[in-house]
């Protein structure tokens, strides 16, 4: 008989259980699934390359250590008519159970957020409630780490847009554990958008979980710039037929950055349509991976799926990881996918010099062009604008280093 | 002045020029006619300033000063331009942001000020308006779905924007039917005069019955091989490159 294997814990796993154990008193509510989650997490350990969705992001080497201090409040978004807010504390206590949204997926990243949540809200949009202002979230990273856990359920026919900005401190290398929830009733239409400005030594670790009833639509996009590693997962699941997704992905990376888009798309019910469209522009020595799968399972028949990852490689040490993977079970399905991983065309730069711009204002705009396709599907001006002004702010900050 | 003088170009270690001399005054109209592979597009983009050509001897000097040093935009602020003979689909960049972009570098190279944009807007559009360009055609992605026609005007219509002192058209005729050449060497002829050289690369004599050179310079294998006024090009059209070709 071969030996088992026994993997040395390491000092960030050591911390996390001792954490655990120390708070478990202490977290409000939902004490059987922290239990259950945190004994999955004890079993299997921080995920290094040998998981294979953790492949290129090996949280095991990544994450040296785990920082005790736990975050001061997040502070609730004013509720509109309609909506009403509560503190996750409050909401557990009186019973609610986290991670519907979750489906199949099982996540130890997640399970650990379910251990160890602590602050965040349930948000609860009433059927028929149409907003016409986005629900806004702005998480300033106040401590060495955080778990925060954000649960919207979206009535039937409620129409929502919903923003999370996430930043911190440069120069600190604080860890954050985001995880969100979106339960879309029928015929619900949300829009989503996650702006990652997170420090620039931070390692940020989120989690979109969705689940889609019948003639839902979802739009989520995960913009992405900060942090020193950053990893964005989607776990989507189809509960209802013709519902729709479409997933987006806007990443800029230079230095050393690392950013993992992870996404797993369930298609469990007939009469789904996904789309994924997913753009990277990494410069210097930065490595961006994308990872998507889509599931459709045995009776999801007319599943029209469609998946594209898009690479620019600025730098010449730049690097890309495009892993798209189809499982597909049913014999009556539309599904395609296409990646590709290039530099700017030489061409088209000199064409654009030859009418007089300058090789970085020739650059910026092709680049600029590269990730608008991405923003075009937020239909909030206001919203556009700021995602379109900060990638000019990322190419002005490039040419100046 | 535009003066090249004894050019020799290679790509990837091939001859491409082999000592071109050619001089375009200020308010001259040139014509190059050559078979191909004699060299026309490169000297075109030679001159615009594209990287993948090296300049072994020789110099190009625009008004005494050397241009080889400067990158291809620090040529289109000195005043050069050229019409690309297949014009770079740009998708995503909307052709107005782009005309806007390229009219501001320059003003800025030149430490002009930058146009407001009232007066850009109204000069954009009497100049679409005079090409037949339709509007909606500029807040398209630049060249994106053009036709070969509508590429061809849109180079003209950035030529009569950023008002040069020396045009190259590289095979502007190509892909091109009767009407829409007819359109475009008007667009040119309105941009004759005023000190203004242009240097009109061309297969076929056709394009030269509707902008008439003053001098007409046949090339090649990679050099200018005779010179003449618009007549050498009547002479070409009926006798063909042949006698130029095996002579040079």
């Amino acid at each position: 008989m071969a030996p088992a294997v026994v993997q040395m814990r390491t000092p960030a796993e050591t911390a996390l259980i001792e954490r655990f154990e120390a708070e478990k008193g202490v977290l409000p509510g939902a004490a059987a699934e922290r239990a259950a989650a945190f004994e999955r997490f004890k079993a299997r350990g921080l995920p290094s390359k040998r998981v294979e969705a953790y492949h290129y992001t090996d949280l095991r080497t990544l994450m040296r250590q785990a920082p005790g201090t736990a975050g001061a409040a997040l502070p609730l978004p004013e509720a509109p008519a309609g909506v009403t807010v509560h503190s996750l504390a409050e909401a557990l206590a009186g019973g609610f159970r986290p991670g519907t949204a979750m489906g199949q997926a099982e996540d130890v990243v997640v399970d650990l957020n379910t251990a160890l949540m602590r602050e965040g809200m349930v948000i609860r949009v009433a059927a028929g409630t149409v907003l016409a202002d986005p629900l806004v979230l702005d998480v300033v990273q106040n401590a060495a780490s955080r778990h925060d856990r954000v649960i919207v359920e979206i009535g039937a026919g409620a129409e929502v847009t919903l923003v999370e900005r996430h930043s911190g401190p440069d120069g600190t290398a604080y860890q954050s554990n985001h995880v969100v929830e979106l339960i879309l009733g029928a015929g619900a239409k949300v829009e989503h958008v996650r702006v990652n400005a997170a420090g620039n030594e931070a390692l940020v670790l989120s989690t979109l979980a969705a689940s889609l009833a019948e003639e839902a639509e979802l739009m989520s996009l995960n913009f992405s710039v900060g942090g020193a590693v950053a990893r964005h997962q989607s776990f989507i699941t189809y509960a209802g037929e013709n519902a729709k997704l479409d997933l987006r992905g806007a990443t800029m990376i230079r230095g050393r950055q690392h950013c993992d888009n992870t996404l797993v798309v369930d298609h469990a019910v007939p009469h789904g349509t996904s789309r994924e469209l997913f753009r990277t522009v990494a410069d210097d020595e930065a490595h961006g991976i994308f990872q998507g799968k889509i599931i459709v399972r045995p009776h999801a028949q007319k599943t029209d799926g469609q998946m594209a990852s898009n690479a620019l490689l600025l730098g010449d040490e730049a690097a890309m990881s495009n892993k798209p993977e189809l499982e597909i079970f049913a014999d009556d399905v539309v599904c395609a996918h296409g990646a590709t991983c290039g530099a700017l065309e030489e061409s088209q730069l000199f064409y654009l010099m030859a009418r007089g711009l300058p090789r970085p204002e020739a650059e910026a705009l092709l680049v600029e062009a590269f990730l608008g396709e991405v923003l075009e599907a937020v239909s909030d001006d206001t919203l556009r604008d700021e995602l379109a002004g900060r990638i000019s702010t990322w190419l002005a900050a490039r040419q100046a280093a | 002045m535009l003066e090249i003088k004894n050019l020799h170009v290679e790509i990837d270690g091939k001859k491409i020029l082999n000592g071109l001399t050619l001089t375009i005054n200020p308010g001259e109209v040139a014509a190059i006619m050559g078979p191909n592979g004699s060299g026309k597009s490169t000297l075109s983009y030679v001159i615009a300033g594209k990287e993948d050509y090296e300049v072994t001897e020789g110099d190009i000097l625009l008004n005494g000063e050397s241009i080889l040093e400067m990158e291809a935009n620090e040529r289109a602020a000195a005043g050069l331009f050229l019409a690309f003979q297949y014009p770079l689909e740009i998708p995503g960049v909307a052709t107005m942001t782009f005309l806007k972009a390229a009219m501001n570098a320059q003003a800025k190279a030149r430490g002009e000020a930058e146009l407001s944009p009232g007066d850009f807007m109204r000069k954009v559009r009497a100049a679409a308006d005079r090409l037949g360009i339709n509007p909606d055609m500029l807040k398209r992605p630049l060249n994106v779905g053009f036709s070969g026609g509508e590429k061809k005007r849109m180079e003209i219509l950035q030529m009569t924007l950023l008002d040069p002192a020396y045009c190259i058209l590289d095979e502007t005729d190509s892909g091109l039917d009767i009407d829409a050449l007819r359109i475009v060497a008007e667009g040119v002829n309105a941009l004759r005069g005023a000190g203004r050289g242009m240097l009109v690369i061309t297969h076929y004599q056709r394009l030269l019955d509707h902008i008439v050179p003053d001098k007409v310079h046949v090339m090649a294998k990679g050099r200018i091989v005779k010179s003449g006024g618009p007549e050498l090009a009547l002479e070409l059209e009926k006798d063909g490159y042949a006698n130029y070709v095996e002579a040079a």
